[in-house]
């Protein structure tokens, strides 16, 4: 049974051109490399490593910036490990919080090796049995469109959503490595100085 | 049972017994200084030995507190923190040290400042010895992974040395963890 999935390129550069202000994190690999192909910006904070940080990293930054609207952009294999982390941001209850799970079911970035996504575990039903205030699974760019839409509406706590995205490793589109610079022209971005 | 072994063991006795009044006094201390140096968010997996610092910065409206499933997510709230203009810090027990090593790459290659303070386990009157390896490896493992690492084995001593700490997280970018000697907490109460 295939079921239709999206281009990701395509589906993170309407999130993006739709962000409208919000802070973005992106989690190791595909991710990273998807912001960056829409348009690189301060207001980006791309990680190369610490796997697992992703959502959390938004986490702190929701709480400490609560009226900004904070996006975090990861994929499955990232997210899965940290998965506990839905029960963290769950009990946390931020209303400023969208995770957006780009699921190509696959560990893309390490030779494709199908990933626990493809087989049964679904983090929009695990989000929504944690407490999430909305979850969805997504499958076109129609819904991607919905969703933007969405986003810009206020929430009651956080959400999560799963982009059901194509298997495929396009051309790479590399963000800054240097990990200070990043931190600092995103602290810069919101008016604090550096150390 | 507990009465019994001790009476037969008077160095036991006096392991256990009460710390003096100054000592029982510094978690209250450590909450001053830490909300001194402008600490105005926390995440923390429980230990007995933070008992006080806990209750002290959930009840404090100007505090943002997060429970943990696993100590490495504090690292990644921090840095998500910091990012955002707040300052943080992170508490755990040595055995959560090592759940952390691979995530503290984050503030150490990122050179985001942080603090940790870790409650010792398995160094000093530890009766239960699936405590001991972590606890003999909390330091080397800090420190390899790129921490700086203090140690504190008296109240007065570990106000201090956390006062200076947080300075150097936040004013230096520096990535500091605070051991509190299980000398220092005493025996588990069972």
């Amino acid at each position: 049974m295939n079921l239709p999935t999206m281009d990701r390129r395509v589906t993170v550069k309407k999130l993006l051109d739709a962000r409208d202000g919000a802070l973005v994190v992106t989690g190791l690999g595909s991710p990273s490399y998807d912001v960056h192909a829409a348009g690189d910006r301060n207001d980006n904070y791309y990680l190369w490593g610490a796997m697992g940080g992703a959502a959390l990293i938004g986490l702190g930054l929701a709480q400490a910036q609560p009226d900004k609207r904070v996006m975090v952009i990861t994929g499955d294999g990232e997210q899965l490990m940290a998965f506990g982390s839905l029960a963290t941001i769950s009990v946390a209850r931020p209303k400023n919080l969208d995770l957006i799970v780009l699921d190509n079911q696959h560990f893309g970035e390490t030779g494709m090796q199908s990933s626990h996504t493809g087989k049964g575990i679904g983090f929009d039903k695990v989000a929504a049995a944690c407490g999430f205030s909305k979850t969805a699974e997504l499958r076109s760019l129609e819904e991607v469109d919905t969703l933007c839409e969405e986003l810009c509406r206020p929430a009651d706590g956080p959400r999560l959503f799963v982009l059901k995205i194509t298997a495929e490793n396009l051309p790479r589109s590399l963000p800054p490595r240097d990990a200070v610079e990043v931190k600092n022209r995103f602290r810069a971005h919101l008016g604090f100085a550096t150390c | 049972m507990t009465a019994s072994v001790e009476a037969k063991h008077p160095q036991a006795a006096a392991l256990a017994a009460a710390p003096a009044a100054s000592e029982r006094q510094w978690p209250d201390q450590v909450y001053d200084v830490l909300k001194a140096a402008g600490i105005s968010h926390m995440s923390y997996v429980p230990d007995a030995g933070h008992t006080t610092l806990i209750r002290l910065f959930s009840e404090d409206p100007e505090v943002v507190t997060n429970v943990l499933t696993t100590e490495e997510e504090g690292i990644a709230i921090a840095a998500g923190s910091w990012l955002g203009g707040k300052r943080s810090v992170v508490l755990m027990q040595s055995s959560g040290v090592g759940n952390c090593i691979n995530m503290l790459s984050l503030p150490v290659q990122a050179r985001f400042p942080l603090l940790v303070l870790v409650t010792m386990r398995g160094e000093w009157a530890e009766f239960n010895p699936w405590q001991v390896p972590m606890g003999q490896a909390t330091e080397a493992s800090l420190k390899a992974i790129g921490l700086r690492v203090l140690r504190a084995e008296t109240g007065p001593d570990l106000v201090e040395t956390v006062a200076q700490a947080a300075l150097m997280a936040f004013d230096a970018d520096q990535q500091i963890a605070v051991l509190i000697g299980q000398r220092l907490l005493g025996k588990k109460k069972w």
